[in-house]
């Protein structure tokens, strides 16, 4: 599954990082301590998280993420758009918030 | 010029996590003991106690650096001191603004009260000051620039709270005057695993709960006399002027 292949479904709105919108789905991961993430996350992934540092576009690049989901509504700084757009992560955005918006996505990548 | 202690992280009784006995009076009474010359007030989010300490310290001979510890919106905890009581004020009013409207529970978290010099309770504090502010860790750092204040992230070493674990490595235009280690490692020790903090100040400080812990860890300032403008000038190595963490 690419992430093109989720967004209507989950209902998601494109911030940024269009030319990532093809990377393939692994599965998820859910963590708003970025530590955790350097430390846990896995290639492939879709990282769903309310932080909206510029950081979070350096740690998704490390770990080589999907897509970043960001919960909520939350509008994420000029600065993370940016470096989302450089680096080709797709920024993606819900209402839901983070427990919802995660049993959503597992029930689609469970179909697969 | 000559060698000045200084631990520039303790909490009043105001931080709701702070001891009782970290009233203004023995937090002074307890420096003098320890034999510190400049200390730093640093409560969750609130500037409340600073005046009271510093004119209490200044009795003593001891020279306050007179700040916060904010949290910011990532839940990043940094220390920010400013030099004078109109700088402090802005500052106390922008946490004021941006702290949100949730109510302390002093049997969950402790009290947040604000005494007088026999102890007396002056002030209570209802919101929960250990929340974290609206502004983010960027903005947090602009403001206290904009207010001519010294910007410090406080405890880097930390598995909480840290700009580590909240933001997983230092953002790449860290704007800091410095950065705290706590006493539970040294500057030589963190920075030998992370050879990126090269180039910024490192300070170790107390982060004083209770009156025994206050001057644990120091720094050393090197400095013509305590005051704001030695401090920086300290930080930033220049006219003779450091600082050395033993």
């Amino acid at each position: 599954m690419k992430i093109t292949d989720i967004l209507t479904e989950l209902d998601l709105k494109i911030i940024s990082g269009h030319k990532g919108l093809s990377n393939e789905i692994t599965g998820g991961y859910v963590s708003d301590l970025l530590s955790d993430v350097i430390g846990n996350a896995k290639e492939g992934q879709v990282w769903i998280t309310l932080q909206t540092h510029q950081n979070i576009i350096a740690v998704g690049s490390l770990k080589d993420i999907s897509a970043i989901i960001i919960v909520k509504g939350f509008v994420p700084e000029t600065a993370t758009i940016e470096k989302s757009n450089i680096e080709n992560i797709p920024l993606l955005s819900t209402e839901l918030d983070t427990f919802n918006i995660t049993g959503r996505l597992f029930e689609l990548l469970q179909k697969e | 010029m000559n060698f000045f202690r200084a631990d520039l992280h303790i909490h009043t009784v105001l931080s709701p996590c702070g001891d009782l006995e970290m009233s203004p009076v023995n937090i002074v009474s307890e420096a003098t003991m320890k034999g510190l010359d400049i200390i730093g007030i640093t409560d969750h989010n609130t500037t409340r106690h600073c005046e009271l300490i510093n004119k209490l310290a200044a009795e003593k001979g001891i020279f306050v650096m007179q700040g916060a510890e904010v949290t910011t919106k990532e839940e990043v905890h940094c220390l920010a001191f400013f030099e004078n009581t109109d700088a402090l004020k802005k500052f106390q009013e922008f946490l004021d603004h941006n702290l949100p409207e949730i109510m302390n529970d002093p049997a969950k978290f402790g009290y947040q009260v604000q005494v007088d010099e026999n102890d007396n309770v002056v002030y209570e504090e209802k919101k929960l000051l250990i929340n974290a502010i609206s502004k983010s860790f960027e903005e947090t750092e602009a403001f206290t620039h904009s207010m001519n204040g010294i910007f410090i992230p406080a405890h880097i070493n930390r598995k909480k709270n840290s700009i580590y674990s909240q933001l997983g490595l230092l953002p790449g235009n860290l704007n800091a005057d410095a950065l705290e280690v706590s006493k539970a490692t040294t500057p030589e020790q963190f920075a030998s695993i992370h050879p990126e903090i090269n180039g910024f100040p490192l300070i170790r400080n107390s982060d004083a709960h209770w009156p025994g812990d206050i001057g644990t860890a120091f720094t050393v300032f090197f400095l013509k006399k305590p005051s704001f403008a030695e401090i920086r000038l300290a930080l930033k190595g220049d006219n003779g002027r450091k600082i050395i963490v033993e």
